[in-house]
């Protein structure tokens, strides 16, 4: 049984430099293990996509990668996470400095309460940065980028709350590329917005991802097909820990799965 | 069948809304009546100079200036030092306090501290800032006592606020790399400041309205003037009103009505700042 999915075969392979790294991960909560034996290679300025049914652990291991976990209560990591072949879990790593290279953008989209401008200059104030001028060549820069300038450039003043959910998760974006990192989790960054806003965050994922790397999380298979380069399926064991099935080039993973399992999701069987 | 069993839904619905219209008017009815019966009875009191001069003949004439400022002093002094701990309290034990036995332990301590009679706060003010500390009977002893009573709502309410700022902005600060106290200041206690805010004002409110606490610790019910320093005794309008009310013979009704009345005017004028500050910075929060 096939389905089609629209796969951009046009675009280059990704590079063989891999960015971030994970060796053998296991992750637990408590005594329950959320993620087991996972090793995968995420190759650099590309768009690498984690599918697979809910619980199995995608946004979990996703937040590994920021150390995100931590702030969970009995959260443990066990194997190597690595970004640069630096393990980001040792104890000389300060997770401060690690979130700055690794940048994150959520769910529902999660704008402080307060104007587009100070949105987007949260994060280098934060660094340090208070000069008024370069402030706002960040902000320029930062909402360019995120393809938002010109719906907002009059409206800096005005508070972030006011605008749409679309523009609120470019906002957010553009919030991570002000500190300008190196690598942006994305976990499901479109599914609290309509088919229209949700384009537009894939457009611009595409256009990232020539400077960036961008690992995203999605329930939506068509938008993994239609945006990444490398596809990562998970799926839970019994015992409801995630495990990687298969990881592959989106094309292949999506025309031709060498796993039953990744055929049986992809196709619409469960999940 | 039908139609019965809508009408016995109908009068189900019926009873049920008297009962919850009468609960409300049970609340609110003895409420309103005080405030309008001491209006009517102590308006006649209230003229300038009852507001702006000094008592005489044993509070039988002249004003109650001195108590009136004694009570904002008060009020100002008890904010002083239970805000500040308050919000620090609060800000520890919801984001850096570990939460085992001892953490859960002082949370219900703090709950139980609201719980305690008045006048224990003023034999313990008595105790510390009187006599081990010195301070004598004095404003600042008052405030201070008044102080350690405030806090278990400065703390509380601190607490309620910290937490209800949701996680999202937390995890949106932390995730681009600003530290956790960066996230605290920025993030979280500009948020929380409006519920902060409106517990320490209503927080003061209630410190106004004290009268055992201060009692021990250097209210006096006939000043010439106002206190001097913070280790002066001092005048206050809930001490003022249940000596003149109670202790004064030949005290003319009209002024323990005015007294009355202007002691609930403070209490009440700040309540609604709460509220006012509230509404306010809701609404700029939201942008409209």
């Amino acid at each position: 049984m096939s389905v089609n999915y629209e796969v951009l075969s046009n675009r280059a392979a990704p590079t063989s430099e891999t960015k971030l790294k994970t060796e053998k991960v296991n992750l637990f909560y408590g005594t329950f293990q959320a993620l087991r034996n996972i090793s995968l290679d995420v190759p650099k300025q590309a768009i690498t996509a984690i599918i697979g049914p809910s619980g199995c652990g995608k946004s979990s291991f996703l937040r590994l990668f920021n150390r995100m976990n931590d702030l969970i209560i009995g959260a443990r990591v066990a194997g190597a996470v690595e970004i640069d072949d630096i393990d980001i879990y040792d104890k000389d790593v300060d997770v401060v400095e690690l979130r700055k290279r690794v940048g994150m953008v959520f769910q529902k989209p999660n704008p402080f309460p307060m104007s587009v401008f100070e949105n987007v200059v949260f994060g280098p104030r934060r660094h340090g940065k208070t000069n008024r001028h370069e402030l706002a060549g960040i902000v320029e820069q930062s909402l360019r980028q995120a393809a938002l300038w010109d719906e907002v450039k009059d409206k800096l003043g005005q508070s972030a709350l006011a605008l749409s959910g679309g523009q609120q998760q470019r906002l957010c974006i553009a919030r991570v590329l002000a500190v300008e990192p190196e690598v942006i989790l994305m976990d499901e960054p479109c599914s609290a917005l309509d088919p229209i806003a949700t384009l537009r965050i894939e457009d611009l994922m595409r256009n990232l991802s020539d400077d960036y790397t961008i690992v995203i999380v999605t329930h939506n298979m068509q938008q993994a097909a239609r945006v990444s380069d490398m596809a990562a399926f998970l799926m839970m064991e019994e015992d409801r820990a995630g495990t990687l099935v298969e990881y592959g080039p989106t094309s292949q993973l999506f025309t031709n799965p060498k796993d039953k399992r990744t055929e049986d999701y992809i196709t619409g069987r469960f999940g | 069948m039908a139609v019965t069993a809508i009408g016995k839904r109908g009068l189900t619905q019926r009873t049920a809304f008297s009962l919850l219209v009468l609960a409300t008017a049970i609340v609110t009815i003895p409420v309103l009546f005080i405030i309008v019966y001491i209006i009517v009875n102590g308006a006649g009191a209230i003229s300038w100079e009852f507001l702006i001069q000094p008592p005489s003949q044993a509070g039988k004439a002249g004003g109650i200036f001195p108590a009136i400022v004694g009570t904002l002093y008060l009020m100002l002094g008890a904010l002083i030092f239970s805000l500040p701990v308050g919000v620090l309290a609060g800000i520890y034990l919801t984001e850096y306090a570990r939460d085992n036995w001892l953490t859960r332990l002082i949370n219900m301590a703090i709950l139980n501290l609201a719980g305690v009679p008045s006048i224990v706060y003023g034999l313990f003010g008595l105790g510390l800032f009187v006599m081990a500390m010195h301070f004598g009977m004095s404003l600042l002893a008052a405030s201070l006592t008044l102080a350690c009573q405030a806090l278990a709502m400065t703390i509380t309410t601190s607490r309620e606020a910290i937490i209800a700022v949701p996680r999202e902005y937390r995890e949106g600060s932390l995730a681009i790399g600003a530290t956790k106290w960066q996230t605290i200041r920025h993030v979280v206690l500009p948020q929380a400041l409006p519920g902060i805010i409106t517990g320490a004002i209503l927080a003061m409110s209630r410190a106004a309205g004290e009268t055992a606490p201060i009692l021990v610790v250097g209210a006096a019910f006939i000043l010439p003037g106002l206190p001097g320093s913070p280790f002066d005794q001092f005048m206050a309008l809930p001490y003022h009103l249940y000596t003149a009310a109670a202790h004064v013979p030949g005290m003319p009704k009209v002024t323990v009505w005015g007294i009355a009345l202007v002691l609930l005017a403070v209490v009440l004028s700040f309540n609604s700042l709460a509220i006012f500050i509230r509404i306010r910075v809701r609404q700029r929060r939201f942008g409209l």
